[in-house]
């Protein structure tokens, strides 16, 4: 006891009462990742700095915004000119959210390209999913805050489409509105709702996310299990440790991030209108109806998939339902992709293809939305819908029989 | 791999960018660092437009002390309203207008809006041929029209200044062969006491005003942002390094 110094003394005392070196040890120091990461690889840890941020900035924010529908709009105003900094807190959050649907789109268009959410990974995936549901929810109600034209009018139009739901549509709207009208009652629930409900579940999925993944490790770009070739000792020959290997590394990749991220805070933080519309520096007005209602661009691939679906029936449900299956079906992925081979690399070219297909589809599609129905778009849009559900149908029929590479038994690295 | 790259980078849609409005407009040479022209924006703004406009969002003093304005200046040439209780409205209050919205409602058929955030949800060259843009028009309340805002509710103002403008047509046939009278140009009818050149200052220096209005620090947020890239390169460059240094080992 006398040679220890007083910190070995205060974290022995510590680790008698709470698994602190445990659990820091199995989640970081004794877990093995396999040593071929590429760059794909730098957007999960990317997307915890930007949910940290969101927090933060978040925290700052409320204590000076005011979710009354007569003061809201002018509290963002004070809060851009008088509030120490507001400018760029409140900028670092506007920004930070479009930034975590880049990071999250790009973050699981590596699970696609590696099969990161093939067997074990299953619920990871679903997770993740789960993750990302609650992040469209959390924009969603984040949006209404400002009560700029666009807040107003995107949550009207997007309750709305609840309110096509058969039967218990128009009750449905009612009720999360708590009002006719897109109101006060909704703008303080929406409030609520985005900054205790929605981020409380947010950390919780990504704890599961995290732990989930620590139990079936990390999936590589060559898809192999590295668990099934370890040393003597039981360490994963194509592992290394995760603190300090890619600690370090995704260091070096949150200062590149936030190099980028810095840029359109500082100089471009409207972004041509695509990260802060224009139309949200007027104040909401519930008697004009703007020309042109668009989300904000991380949602238009879906509204596009809803525009593209004529009304049937004098309903407008038709597009709803094909706009939440296209999210829904994600969520299905392990198993409508049959193939036991999880990379790319080894995959046929007809998998590629689709994959080719799925991204014109989507961006396409995303494109779209932020663009009025006129013209050839609606046809496009109808294209590229069929693009987006043939990629998991085609996917269905192909996996079971694919033709595929051999998978070597080491990862390839360098 | 990378050809599967290439492929989805030839085939994504280009997005095109397309102008909405078909009468030719002009860019305004914003320029926020300019004083002189802010001060001169600030001066002919509260002169002829805050009759019926507010800046609800500006206080007096922020405007004294980005525009280098003492407040006293600002206080004695810019303050013409009262508060509640009837004193002159002081230096930290935003600039409100006196002005009721029952009057402003009645009189123009709409609220005059506030312009804090105009060039934001417009844009600044918007603004500027917007206040060079009116032209006569018998058939209107106020006998004028504007070329940026078909039947616009507000009356030419600055009217002294650049004097009447009368709309020039041509006749133009559209793709299904029927010919429209479409507004080409303005032509000045009654000179004012300002010149062409001279009123273009006018607007230019109101619309610079406008535009530091609707973002004060702008030019705080470049500023900063100048260091924080500095920074963040040279963190960059030494994680890098530092992912390096762990990295050798990696075989």
């Amino acid at each position: 006891m006398k040679d220890q110094s007083i910190l070995t003394c205060a974290l022995n005392w510590l680790d008698e009462r709470f698994p602190l070196t445990k659990v820091w040890r199995g989640a970081m120091t004794d877990y093995y990742a396999p040593k071929n990461f590429n760059i794909w690889y730098f957007f999960g840890s990317l997307a915890l700095v930007v949910l940290v941020l969101q927090i933060l900035t978040g925290i700052f924010l409320t204590m000076n915004y005011k979710p009354d529908a007569n003061l809201a709009f002018g509290s963002v105003e004070y809060i851009m000119r008088d509030v120490e900094w507001g400018w760029l807190i409140r900028y670092l959050h506007s920004t930070g959210a479009s930034a975590f649907f880049v990071v999250v789109y790009l973050h699981m268009f590596r699970a696609l390209l590696y099969g990161s959410f093939k067997q074990p990974r299953e619920l990871l995936w679903i997770f993740g999913m789960l993750i990302y549901l609650t992040l469209m929810g959390e924009a969603f109600f984040g949006y209404l805050l400002p009560w700029g034209q666009m807040s107003y009018w995107g949550a009207q139009v997007i309750i709305n489409l609840f309110g096509s739901v058969p039967f218990i549509g128009e009750d449905l709207a009612v009720w999360i509105r708590g009002d006719y009208v897109v109101s006060d009652i909704t703008l303080n629930r929406f409030f609520a709702l985005h900054v205790i409900a929605l981020p409380l579940a947010l950390l919780g999925l990504v704890v599961a996310h995290l732990v989930a993944l620590r139990e079936v490790g990390s999936n590589n770009p060559d898809g192999i299990e590295i668990k099934k070739t370890k040393s003597k000792s039981g360490i994963p020959l194509d592992g290394i440790p995760f603190h300090p290997y890619y600690t370090v590394k995704d260091i070096f990749g949150v200062a590149v991030f936030l190099l980028v991220f810095a840029v359109i805070v500082f100089f471009i933080p409207e972004m041509g209108g695509y990260f802060l519309e224009h139309a949200n520096f007027i104040p909401a007005d519930n008697l004009k109806t703007p020309e042109h209602i668009a989300p904000l661009w991380y949602f238009t691939p879906f509204y596009s998939i809803l525009r593209a679906i004529p009304p049937m029936f004098q309903s407008q449900f038709p597009g709803v339902l094909a706009m939440g299956v296209a999210v829904v079906i994600l969520f299905f992925l392990p198993w409508i992709d049959r193939n036991p081979v999880k990379s790319i690399r080894y995959r046929s070219a007809a998998y590629k293809w689709l994959l080719v297909v799925f991204v014109i589809s989507f961006i396409g599609l995303g494109y779209l939305g932020t663009k009025p129905a006129d013209g050839i778009r609606p046809l496009l849009a109808r294209i590229y819908t069929v693009g987006y559900f043939g990629f998991f149908i085609a996917l269905y029929f192909i996996s079971k029989n694919e033709k595929y590479k051999i998978v070597p038994d080491r990862v390839t690295y360098k | 791999m990378k050809t599967l790259f290439l492929i989805l980078g030839l085939l994504l849609p280009a997005a095109g960018l397309a102008s909405d409005s078909g009468f030719p407009m002009e860019k305004a040479k914003v320029d926020r660092a300019d004083k002189a022209s802010l001060q001169r924006g600030a001066k002919y703004f509260v002169n002829y437009c805050m009759g019926c406009h507010s800046l609800q969002h500006l206080r007096y003093n922020r405007l004294a002390e980005d525009l280098g304005l003492n407040e006293e200046l600002v206080r004695e040439n810019l303050i013409f309203t009262h508060d509640d209780e009837g004193a002159p409205t002081k230096i930290g209050d935003t600039m409100k207008i006196a002005m009721d919205h029952w009057y402003g409602k009645t009189a123009f058929g709409t609220l005059p809006p506030d312009l804090t955030l105009v060039t934001r949800w417009r844009n600044p060259d918007w603004v500027y041929n917007y206040l060079r843009g009116f032209y006569l028009d018998e058939t209107k309340q106020w006998g004028v029209n504007n070329v940026m805002f078909p039947n616009v509710g507000m009356p030419h103002v600055l009217w002294e200044l650049q004097g009447w403008q009368k709309p020039v047509y041509e006749d133009r046939v559209d793709q299904h062969g029927n010919s429209h009278k479409v507004l080409v140009k303005l032509e000045l009818a009654e000179p004012g006491t300002m010149t062409a050149a001279e009123f273009d200052r006018v607007a230019l220096d109101i619309t610079n005003f406008l535009a530091y209005a609707a973002e004060p620090a702008r030019q705080m947020r470049h500023l900063v942002g100048f260091w924080v890239l500095f920074f963040l390169l040279i963190l960059t460059g030494v994680a890098y390094l530092l992912k390096n240094e762990y990295w050798r080992d990696v075989k």
